[in-house]
């Protein structure tokens, strides 16, 4: 089935607040073997001109991905969901994330259309604090397979 | 800590150092707890090659994540990376021994932009294929 187009620029309504912890940002860190002190040591973060330690640039996608996982529970997206890989993704930081923060994610479909039968969808997750600070700008491409 | 790398001392065509990276089935399953992604193509065999894959292969994700390891371990500041993007071109299949797969990242300096900016561009292969395309990063140096 094609996705239909009039999809584009349907928005989500706000997630509920993750609160970034440094334990959280640790595990990561480890997880993608990156020992970086600045991922663990608040006093190193500080030191380099952060309030607290922050994360990966990767570490978006723990918020991000779950939050774009709205866009295939809305009946009007005809996706079946166990078709459905990981594309492409892409991060705009407009600053790090760090613990302590407490982030709300939005979640706006960018783009939907059926090319050869596969179905590509991009959705665009805008991450912020709750305050309404910017964070980070995380876009994932889901591909549905025909 | 500071960027170990100055805007000074980039060019257009400047090479990153390159890295190796090894990915046993343990790092997967670390991962996939750390991210929150337990999909069984990640960690079950039996789920991955019934699904059509040559066997369990890793998260694209821990793939790009090892890739903006060579990028801010190159500037010396995770800070410095404000853009960063990947397509997910190839599956890493990572076999069940304890040898794993090896990923290897290349990165150039593709342009020079405004504000500091420097957009540097990622070659990330595996067994000698292609794993990513489009793969970049900008990162702002001092």
């Amino acid at each position: 089935m094609a996705l239909d187009r009039a999809l584009v620029g349907r928005s989500y309504p706000p997630s509920a607040v993750y609160e970034v912890g440094r334990a959280k940002i640790a595990e990561f860190a480890t997880a993608v073997g990156d020992p970086s002190p600045l991922y663990r040591d608040a006093e190193a973060a500080r030191a380099a001109g952060h309030p607290d330690v922050i994360a990966p640039p990767t570490f978006a996608i723990v918020v991000s991905l779950e939050a774009a996982m709205v866009v295939l529970d809305d009946p009007d997206v005809a996706i079946d969901y166990g078709r459905v890989v990981h594309g492409e993704q892409r991060f705009a930081h407009h600053r790090p994330i760090r613990a302590g923060d407490r982030l709300i994610a939005t979640t706006t479909i960018d783009a939907a259309r059926t090319v050869a039968g596969n179905d590509l969808l991009t959705a665009r997750v805008d991450l912020a604090t709750e305050d309404g600070e910017a964070v980070c700008t995380a876009t994932s491409m889901l591909v549905a397979r025909a | 800590m500071s960027a170990v790398v100055r805007l000074a001392d980039v060019e257009v065509g400047t090479e990153l150092p390159e890295q190796r990276y090894r990915i046993t089935r343990a790092d997967l399953v670390r991962y996939a707890g750390a991210s929150g992604d337990f999909n069984p193509i990640h960690w079950n065999e039996r789920v991955a090659t019934e699904v059509g894959l040559p066997g369990v292969i890793a998260h694209g994700m821990f793939t790009m994540a090892l890739a903006g390891r060579a990028v801010t371990g190159w500037t010396g500041d995770p800070a410095a990376l404000v853009e960063f993007q990947v397509r997910f071109g190839r599956p890493v299949v990572v076999p069940d021994d304890d040898a794993g797969a090896e990923l290897t990242v290349r990165g150039t300096v593709a342009a020079l932009l405004d504000e500091g900016r420097v957009r540097v561009d990622l070659a990330v292969g595996s067994a000698g294929e292609k794993v990513l395309s489009l793969a970049r990063a900008v990162v702002r140096l001092a």
